[in-house]
């Protein structure tokens, strides 16, 4: 019933969880003082959401409707506690700098109500892709973010990246503004939420503007 | 042709701001006379980014420029955020607190009478958080200063950071009295023993005692010409002097007494001034007694208990956000009504 298509563009763009859904917000606040940070968690939350939605769907037809909520949980928790691990093994440095905010995802509302509202009604590819997808959304929401709270409050990009790859990565951090002051308030969280505050801001008014045009198309159309 | 009321009066939004601007100068002046010139630089620099920037989100937002330029009420805003932060703070330092108190605070939030925080407060707050080594160079009075700097020496110094040869940051800049206090008492002095430090004067700062005084002039002019009424300052100052002189009663060597507290940091500009906001304030008479008071009780609390130097600009952001709900139940009966219908 959905195309692949209307999932990959209602993930990213049209449903996007991050600026309109609204969903998942607290990782999102949190999380995105830089953009390795946000990165590394956004990849988490996508991993565990498309692998959640698979594993629901294929049980949502032997899950009666009262004890569905449960089994869910029971679900992302495992896939949580695996990616969690993973991490902890793989990436153990950015695994201590993410600290709480790993295990949390589930507790992120995002993953819950995809599965909800999408895995428990589709078949396993599609949930797959659209956890997967919807994901990305959230990752696609957190970089941005981190990019312009790490650019504004410290003035680089990709600081701490060696977290994730090693000491080779030290040298990869691009030093956007030299020799910059700082701005503590966008690495604080306030900053957080100006900088959602205004990503959405310039959504709404990207959104409007589409509409405006989509109005007067014809009208233009029929007086030419 | 004349109809009533006969009495007629020029309120509008720009006399109202001028006379606002007008109330500030006794306390400018003496603020020039003991700290030196640097506060006319940065009165300066925030006038022009304030109009500059409120120039910008007025015609972003499609509407006349120049009406909205001409109520004076950036200028205001302007004026008040460099009252609050050091006068030698680099130049970008006011600019960056003026581009959040008028485009975040005031503009983000619908403009000049739809704001629901103190542009000039925000402002503060934003450069507090932001940049706390650059917000604690005050200029030393200069009457204790190890020298002086003149005009040149004090533009040069705000606008490419550099002094002198020979000269210090040190030697221009000194502690606050509320800084002091803080940082002595932690060393277990008194404060009988740390009112004796040069720093301090008849009641609080040598220099920015006066300063303040000149400030009340200001607030009583405006309270005169029905600018402001008399609640807000009155509760914000009896509030905060009952509760400084209880803790001053009780334990003198830690708590400095009820003159201190009324008369250091901005007190005095943040009750006559800042706290009478009719935009961001409480707007009925029972209801600005409650506003001015628990801000007096959170100045308070926050000089003593708290982690800032000051806390005129938090007490009222914190209650700002209280407006709406002291404002409901406030309200005053209609005029025929004995009591509000619940």
């Amino acid at each position: 019933m959905n195309s692949y298509r209307d999932i990959i563009t209602n993930g990213l763009w049209k449903q996007n969880p991050g600026m309109i859904q609204l969903l998942g917000l607290c990782p999102l606040l949190a999380i995105s003082n830089n953009v390795v940070n946000a990165m590394g968690l956004g990849l988490a939350t996508a991993l565990v959401m498309a692998f959640s939605n698979a594993g629901v769907s294929s049980v949502r037809n032997l899950v009666s409707h009262e004890t569905r909520i449960p089994i869910f949980i029971l679900i992302i928790a495992a896939l949580v506690t695996i990616i969690d691990m993973a991490m902890n093994a793989f990436v153990h440095p950015l695994y201590l700098v993410l600290g709480i905010f790993v295990p949390l995802i589930v507790t992120n509302c995002i993953v819950l109500a995809r599965t909800e509202a999408f895995a428990a009604k589709n078949p396993v590819l599609p949930s797959l892709l659209d956890g997967f997808m919807m994901g990305l959304g959230v990752t696609l929401v957190l970089v941005t973010l981190g990019a312009v709270r790490e650019i504004i409050g410290k003035g680089t990009l990709l600081s701490g990246i060696d977290l994730a790859f090693g000491p080779v990565a030290k040298n990869w951090v691009i030093h956007v503004i030299p020799n910059y002051p700082g701005f503590l308030l966008a690495i604080l969280p306030p900053g957080a939420f100006f900088g959602l505050g205004m990503i959405i801001a310039l959504r709404n008014w990207w959104d409007q503007r589409e509409q405006r045009k989509a109005v007067f198309m014809p009208v233009t159309a029929t007086t030419a | 042709m004349l109809s009533s009321p006969y009495i007629r009066e020029q309120s509008s939004v720009s006399v109202i701001m001028l006379k606002v601007m007008l109330a500030l100068i006794p306390g400018i002046a003496a603020y020039v006379w003991y700290f030196g010139p640097a506060i006319l630089i940065s009165l300066g620099v925030a006038s022009i980014a304030a109009l500059i920037f409120e120039a910008a989100a007025v015609a972003m937002r499609g509407w006349p420029v120049r009406p909205v330029l001409m109520d004076g009420s950036a200028l205001v805003t302007a004026w008040l955020l460099a009252l609050s932060i050091p006068p030698i703070a680099p130049w970008w330092l006011t600019v960056a607190g003026v581009f959040f108190a008028i485009i975040v605070a005031k503009h983000l939030y619908g403009g000049l009478g739809n704001n629901i925080f103190n542009p000039a407060m925000v402002g503060y707050a934003v450069l507090i958080i932001s940049f706390p080594v650059q917000m604690t160079h005050w200029p030393a009075p200069l009457a204790l200063a190890g020298h002086h700097l003149n005009l040149a020496d004090t533009a040069h110094f705000i606008f490419s950071d550099t002094l002198p040869a020979g000269e210090k940051i040190d030697a221009i800049s000194s502690a606050t009295p509320l800084d002091t206090l803080r940082t002595q008492l932690q060393l277990h002095r008194s404060v009988a023993a740390i009112e004796q430090m040069p720093i301090f004067g008849y009641f609080a700062g040598k220099g920015s005692e006066t300063v303040a005084l000149m400030f009340l002039l200001g607030g009583v002019y405006l309270w005169l010409t029905r600018i402001i009424t008399w609640h807000i300052p009155l509760a914000l100052l009896t509030a905060l002097a009952l509760v400084a002189a209880v803790f001053h009663f009780i334990d003198p060597q830690h708590y400095a007494g009820a003159w201190f507290h009324l008369v250091a940091g901005g007190t005095i500009l943040g009750a006559f001034f800042i706290a009478t906001d009719p935009i961001s304030g409480a707007t009925t008479p029972r209801g600005k007694l409650i506003f001015g008071a628990a801000i007096g009780l959170l100045i308070f609390l926050i000089r003593e208990f708290g982690g800032y130097p000051d806390g005129v600009a938090f007490a009222v952001l914190l209650m700002n956000i209280a407006v709406p709900l002291i404002d409901a139940y406030t309200q005053p009966p209609v005029y025929g009504h004995k009591k509000v219908q619940k």
